[in-house]
């Protein structure tokens, strides 16, 4: 059991490790931020004196060392645009984005999961059918194109719901369903199967011979059997959503993060786009780890089993 | 291609318990499960697919219009079915461009992206797999490291990172989606190599004194090919929905070329006057996905059961 959690927090830190190592290199591939920020017609000693200040004239092992140390020490730079610490304005939206990702998170896997084990039991009802056919057009869905979908029917149309913003209840109702769609679609059809999957063990079958009833069998023999893929597709939806909301508050103009690394990116405050991509990497890993370790929490072949898995 | 993966010796030892095991309740694939495998609605798919890379091969020909020609006094003209008229079948945007030429030329341009895009990823990873089985030890652990570490993470938001220090431009974009989804056939031809190391097949020429560049290229890679095949067709939709996203943000292709994507996100302002400017190509990006998930889910189902 140590051995294994030892090894899955060894590898969510290596991962991390390259996430901030890639970011650093992109950052540095992507040229001289100078050119970029400073007037052209300054004197190249001025500019000169810039580069000194920000450290781009030392050797890259020695930046790479310094970007690190400051990392470590919570300084992810400063807005190239209003000169604030670039976490604070990070951290500022941050309580938006998780109101609007915990509501639309929350809400596609209670109802995907429901959806999902509902369609496994009653499998080639129309039930089943009309589930079924729900997920794989919400697969293929654009996130985005159904957010404009949204709006142009449920604020245009109807005028039942405001078309961006925040505020109120109502301004959450449609990006949280856009956001949450696609999650939904991929647990629902992923619970399906997997249910499906344990009902076909043998194990069932031998529920059923001893005599225990339908209701017990898949409370105590098929759900638990099923868990570890779930949570397995809880934890990989939650990343995937984590990336839609920069496309989801944009499009609702929802003011959170992504938003936030959304209009960064527009203007190349470099600052700002890389506090919100750790952060966001940052808390992904932290998700994948707790997945791991549920694992071993739900699993007794793992938890036995130690180290290797 | 069926046969191939029947030739392949591991594969039956892999999957003989199972299906003996689960006869009856195997779960059955999607499509199988909806009668979306009923042949019609397969060969639908199938057919506007082939209508769908027509118009990527021909778009110049089929355009109506220049997709970049403005015509100010055209301006969001409504589609035929709207009250609009012949001239502009699916409605003019906000300066005059013809809404269906450009559709058909963003087509091309998401099409070919996102088939370049995952035909890079494809053989990155594949080769990356094979490397990794043939060598083994350390060289195993780092593929599988940078394995671990991309399928931990959302690709999209490095993918936004890199545009946006390096902008947009066609090339970036198409290398860009190329790394997307890398590391499933990293995995899976690693996977199969693994598998086939042990196999007769590979002893026998082996034994007959074949160079193992040839036994790779000759023997081994033909009998991946099947299972890359079909994750090519799961991993595509993804693709086209990153380079669409991507585009929509104002970071893929950059004017005057033009992709579904950026149409739609260009089209945004004019939801209220003019929906059809958003709504054509949103359409065509989700029918075009629709197909390719209908048709993947097929192929998986019938090509290679293992993969589930």
């Amino acid at each position: 059991m140590l051995g294994y959690v030892v090894l899955k927090v060894a590898r969510a830190m290596a991962t991390l490790w390259l996430v901030v190592t890639f970011v650093f290199v992109i950052l540095r591939l992507s040229g001289d931020p100078t050119t970029l920020l400073l007037p052209l017609d300054l004197p190249d000693a001025m500019a000169d004196v810039y580069r000194e200040r920000w450290g781009i004239d030392r050797p890259l092992w020695e930046q790479y060392v310094t970007y690190m140390r400051s990392l470590l020490q919570g300084d992810f730079g400063v807005s190239f645009f209003d000169y604030r610490p670039a976490i604070d304005l990070v951290l500022e939206r941050l309580p938006r984005t998780l109101q609007l990702g915990l509501v639309a998170y929350g809400g596609a896997a209670v109802l995907a999961l429901t959806l999902g084990v509902i369609a496994a039991l009653y499998r080639g009802t129309l039930i089943d059918r009309l589930v079924m056919i729900a997920a794989v057009f919400g697969y293929s869905m654009p996130n985005f194109f159904f957010g404009l979908l949204l709006v142009m029917f449920f604020s245009l149309q109807l005028r039942w719901l405001p078309p961006s913003g925040t505020g109120t209840l109502e301004h959450l109702v449609m990006p949280a369903v856009a956001l949450g769609l696609a999650a939904a679609a991929q647990i629902a059809r992923f619970t399906r199967s997997s249910i499906l999957e344990v009902l076909g063990q043998s194990y069932m079958r031998t529920a059923r011979a001893k005599g225990a009833s339908w209701g017990r069998r898949i409370r105590w023999h098929a759900l638990p059997n099923a868990a570890i893929p779930l949570v397995t597709v809880l934890g990989f939806n939650f990343g995937l959503m984590i990336a839609g909301t920069i496309v989801i508050e944009t499009v609702f103009a929802w003011p959170g993060m992504g938003h936030l690394f959304y209009q960064a990116v527009g203007v190349r405050d470099y600052a700002v786009v890389q506090a919100v991509l750790l952060l966001i990497a940052a808390s992904v890993i932290l998700v994948n780890l707790i997945v791991d370790l549920l694992y071993a929490a739900l699993d007794p072949r793992i938890r036995l089993r130690g180290g290797d898995a | 291609m069926t046969i191939a993966t029947r030739d392949d010796p591991s594969a039956p030892r892999k999957q003989s318990p199972r299906q003996s095991d689960a006869v009856i309740e195997n779960p059955p694939g999607l499509v199988r499960r909806l009668g979306l495998d009923r042949p019609w609605i397969v060969i639908l798919a199938a057919a506007y697919l082939v209508v769908v890379v027509l118009v990527a091969l021909f778009a110049p020909l089929l355009q109506p219009y220049e997709h970049t020609a403005q015509d100010l006094f055209e301006m969001r003209n409504p589609p035929v079915f709207l009250g609009g008229d012949w001239r502009y079948v699916l409605g003019s945007d906000d300066l005059g461009r013809d809404v269906l030429s450009r559709v058909i030329y963003g087509t091309r341009v998401s099409v070919v992206i996102a088939l370049v895009g995952t035909g890079i990823g494809a053989v990155l990873g594949s080769a990356l797999g094979i490397i990794a089985a043939h060598f083994r030890g350390w060289v195993d652990e780092i593929v599988m490291m940078f394995v671990d570490a991309q399928s931990a993470m959302p690709f999209i938001i490095f993918a936004l990172a890199v545009l946006a220090f390096f902008g947009g431009n066609f090339w970036v974009l198409v290398i860009v989606v190329g790394v997307d989804g890398w590391q499933y056939y990293a995995r899976l031809a690693r996977g199969m190599v693994f598998s086939s190391g042990r196999a007769t097949y590979v002893e026998a020429v082996r034994s007959l004194g074949i160079p193992t560049r040839r036994i790779y290229l000759r023997h081994v890679l033909p009998n991946l090919l099947p299972a890359l095949m079909v994750q090519f067709t799961i991993n595509l939709p993804g693709t086209i929905l990153l380079e669409t996203t991507l585009s929509f943000l104002g970071l893929g292709v950059q004017p005057p070329m033009t992709s579904l994507g950026q149409m739609l996100g260009l089209g945004r302002d004019y939801l209220l006057q003019a929906p059809w400017i958003a709504v054509a190509p949103g359409l065509m990006i989700f029918m075009i996905t629709l197909s390719v998930s209908i048709l993947g889910d097929w192929l998986r189902d019938r090509l290679d059961p293992s993969l589930r």
